[in-house]
C-alpha cells in the first residue's frame, strides 16, 4: 500500500476539523435547543438496522443509495441508514403507543453510496424535525415554519426561494392516464428531465385529447403562485385528487405569503427529483449562493403502514454541514492559556478553578515546542497565579 | 431585482448556429466570440455572460451551477445522464445520427463483439437493451480507424453525411438516435432564476418555430 492510499478519503467523505468542527457542533446544538422550544422529542436511532426496515415503503432510489452488510450473528442483511426519516416512522408506529401527535427530531450521520449532487458529501449529517398523527395542512405549515426558523439560525432565510410541489397531481394524472409500467418509467424521466421534445413524441402515442394535453401540460406548470390558477383550468376535468392537490397548495401559498411576505414562493407541479415516499405536499428550500436545495421535505402518510400502524406524517431535513457552510461566521474561541508544568497544589487547584470558569488551559508538557503558540499564560505573581500575555 | 445569467455555449460548429438563436432571444455578444481568444464574454445585457468550452463540458459546468443554462448536442447529454438538468428546448441545430458502424459487408459477429465509441454509457445500453454483451473500448477519436486496425469489429459514432465512413471504407449500419443541440437549464437556476429565465425560453421557442416555417416553405 503507498503512503498517498493510506491517508486518501475514499471520493466524496468528508471530515471536519478545528475550528470547523467546533462551528458544525454549536451549530447541531442550537438545532437541536431550537426543536427542543418548539416542542419536539430528540430521538437517536441506530446506524445501521436490518436492510427491510430501512427500506419498507421507500423508492428504488433508497435502496441503492444505501450501503450493505452481512449480520454475522444473524446472516441478515444490515443497511447503514441513507435517511432517517423511515426509522422515525419505524419508532412512532412500532416504539411508540400514543394516539395522539408525535413530535420528534433527530440529528446523526448518515452515507450514500452515490453523493445527492455532485460534490456533495457521501457522508452529510442530517437534521430533522417531523410530526405524526395529524394529517392537515396546520401541520404543514408547522414543518415548513421550522424549517425557515432553521434556515434563519444561518441567517440563510433572505433571498430565500421555497419550491412547493404536491404528488398527488402526478398521481391523479396516472390514474387516468391509465399508463402501463414502461410507459410511466418513460413518461417519469421525461417530467424529471423536462425534456419537452421528447414529451411531443410521447404523448402522440397515447390515446384520448384529454390524457394528451393534460401529460403536455403538466411539465409547463412551472413559476410563481400563477400556475396554481393555471394548472386549475388546465386540469379541470382530470380527477378529484388533482383539483384537491391544488386547492391544498393554493391554501398553504396563500397562508406563507400572510406569514412570510418576504419569501419567494416558486410552483414545480411535476417535480418527482429525490421524493422517495412522500404522499402529498413537498417543499424545498433554495439559496443563491448554492446550486441545490439546502433542506427539503414533505408529507408521507404511507410510511409507517409496513410498522404495523399508518399514521399522517409530515418533516422536513438538511445536512448540518451544508447549512453550517452557509452561515460561515467566523468561529471566535476563547484563547488557550498555558501553564508551567508541576504539580505545585496551588497551580493545580488554580488551573482546576480556571477550567471550571471555562477558561481553556493546558499545562506545558516538558520537551513540547509547541507551547510557544499560545497567546496567554499562567504566571505565579505575588503568591497569586494570575492569566498574563505572552 | 435582476440575477446575473452564465450561459455556456459549445465550442465549434454548435456555436456558429448557436448566435444567430441567441440573438433572436435578444442577446448578443459584446464583440466577435471567432475573432477572440477569451472564454467569457459580456453581451449586451449587464447580467448575462456567454462562456465558451468543450461541449462535453457544458453538461457539468450547469449540473455544477457553473452556468445557469447551456446549449449542448443530445450525444452530450445521452452519454452525460443528465442528471440535475432539464433540457426543454431543442434547438433543431447541429444535427446528425448516432449510429453503429463496420467495416463495409463485414459478417456479424459470432460471441461478444468488440465496440469501440467515445460514448461508453450509450453503448453499453444500446446493446443491453438489444440483449446483446459487448466489449467496449474507450477512444477520444478517429473511431473509423479501430475496425481498419482491427482493434474493433464496430464503432459506435455520430453521422452526419456518412462521407468520412465510406471514405475509410466503412458503412453505417444500426441507428442508435437523432442528435441535435439542446438547451439545457440548472435545476436550482431555474428554481430560483425562473423569471429571468422563463422569457428567455419563450424567445427561443418563437425563434425556432419561425425558422421551422420558413425551412417549410
Amino acid at each position: 500500500m503507498a503512503l498517498a492510499d493510506r491517508w486518501l478519503l475514499p471520493d466524496g467523505v468528508k471530515e471536519v476539523l478545528a475550528p470547523d468542527a467546533h462551528y458544525v457542533e454549536a451549530l447541531r446544538r442550537r438545532m437541536l435547543d431550537l426543536y427542543h422550544r418548539w416542542g419536539y422529542e430528540l430521538v437517536m436511532p441506530p446506524l445501521m438496522e436490518h436492510l427491510d426496515s430501512l427500506l419498507t415503503g421507500v423508492g428504488r432510489d433508497l435502496d441503492l443509495n444505501t450501503f450493505k452488510l452481512t449480520d454475522q450473528l444473524s446472516g441478515r442483511t444490515l443497511g447503514v441508514r441513507a435517511d432517517i426519516t423511515p426509522q422515525v416512522a419505524r419508532i412512532d408506529a412500532h416504539r411508540m403507543h400514543t394516539e395522539g401527535v408525535n413530535r420528534l427530531c433527530y440529528c446523526g450521520s448518515v452515507l450514500h453510496t452515490h453523493p445527492a449532487q455532485p460534490l456533495a458529501s457521501r457522508n452529510p449529517t442530517q437534521v430533522g424535525a417531523e410530526i405524526y398523527g395529524h394529517a392537515g395542512i396546520e401541520s404543514d405549515l408547522e414543518v415548513i415554519s421550522l424549517m425557515l426558523e432553521t434556515l434563519a439560525e444561518v441567517k440563510a432565510d433572505h433571498d430565500l426561494s421555497l419550491d412547493l410541489g404536491h404528488v398527488d397531481i402526478f398521481g391523479g394524472l396516472m390514474a387516468a392516464a391509465a399508463l402501463d409500467g414502461a410507459q410511466q418509467a418513460e413518461y417519469r424521466d421525461i417530467l424529471e428531465r423536462k425534456a419537452l421534445p421528447e414529451l411531443a413524441q410521447f404523448v402522440d402515442t397515447l390515446d384520448g385529447p384529454q390524457v394528451r394535453g393534460w401529460l403536455a401540460e403538466l411539465p409547463r406548470m412551472i413559476g410563481g403562485v400563477e400556475v396554481l390558477a393555471r394548472a386549475q383550468q388546465v386540469f379541470a376535468e382530470a380527477p378529484a385528487q388533482v383539483a384537491e392537490a391544488l386547492q391544498y397548495l393554493q391554501r398553504l401559498a396563500d397562508t406563507l405569503q400572510a406569514r412570510y411576505p418576504q419569501l419567494d414562493l416558486y410552483f414545480d407541479l411535476s417535480e418527482l427529483r429525490g421524493y422517495n415516499y412522500h404522499t402529498g405536499v413537498v417543499f424545498a428550500a433554495y439559496v443563491p449562493t448554492h446550486g441545490q436545495a439546502v433542506a427539503k421535505g414533505g408529507r408521507y402518510d404511507e410510511i409507517g403502514r409496513d410498522f404495523g400502524r399508518a399514521r399522517p406524517a409530515t418533516g422536513f431535513s438538511a445536512d448540518l454541514k451544508t447549512l453550517a457552510e452557509l452561515s460561515r461566521e467566523p468561529v471566535s474561541m476563547a484563547p488557550v492559556v498555558v501553564a508551567p508544568a508541576g504539580e505545585d497544589e496551588s497551580l493545580l487547584r488554580a488551573i482546576r478553578d480556571l477550567r471550571a470558569q471555562g477558561e481553556r488551559v493546558v499545562q506545558a508538557l516538558p520537551g513540547a515546542a509547541q507551547e510557544d503558540a499560545y497567546s496567554h499564560q499562567l504566571v505565579l505573581r505575588e503568591g497569586q497565579w494570575v492569566i498574563a500575555k505572552r | 431585482m435582476k440575477q446575473n445569467l452564465t450561459i455556456a455555449l459549445s465550442k465549434g460548429r454548435i456555436l456558429k448556429e448557436t448566435l444567430p438563436l441567441l440573438a433572436a432571444a435578444g442577446i448578443e455578444p459584446a464583440e466577435d466570440i471567432f475573432s477572440s481568444r477569451k472564454l467569457i464574454f459580456d453581451t449586451n445585457h449587464d447580467n448575462i455572460k456567454l462562456v465558451v468550452i468543450r461541449a462535453t463540458d457544458v453538461p457539468t459546468y450547469v449540473e455544477y451551477g457553473g452556468a445557469d443554462m447551456g446549449v449542448a448536442g443530445k450525444d452530450v447529454l445521452l452519454e452525460h445522464g443528465g442528471e440535475g438538468l432539464y433540457e426543454p428546448i431543442d434547438l433543431e441545430i447541429a444535427k446528425c445520427k448516432l449510429m453503429v458502424a463496420g467495416m463495409k459487408d463485414a459478417p456479424s459477429v459470432n460471441g461478444r463483439m468488440k465496440v469501440a465509441t467515445k460514448f461508453v454509457n450509450v453503448t453499453r445500453d444500446y446493446f443491453a437493451r438489444k440483449g446483446q454483451q459487448v466489449d467496449i473500448i474507450k477512444l477520444y477519436g478517429a473511431m473509423e480507424l479501430a475496425p481498419i486496425m482491427g482493434l474493433a469489429d464496430r464503432i459506435v459514432d455520430i453521422v452526419d453525411t456518412g462521407n468520412t465512413l465510406r471514405a475509410n471504407g466503412l458503412e453505417p449500419m444500426e441507428h442508435i438516435a437523432d442528435i441535435s443541440s439542446r438547451l439545457v437549464v440548472g435545476q436550482a437556476s431555474l428554481k430560483m432564476k425562473h423569471r429571468q429565465i422563463q422569457p428567455i425560453l419563450d424567445l427561443l421557442d418563437t425563434a425556432i418555430a419561425a425558422r421551422r416555417a420558413e425551412v417549410n416553405g
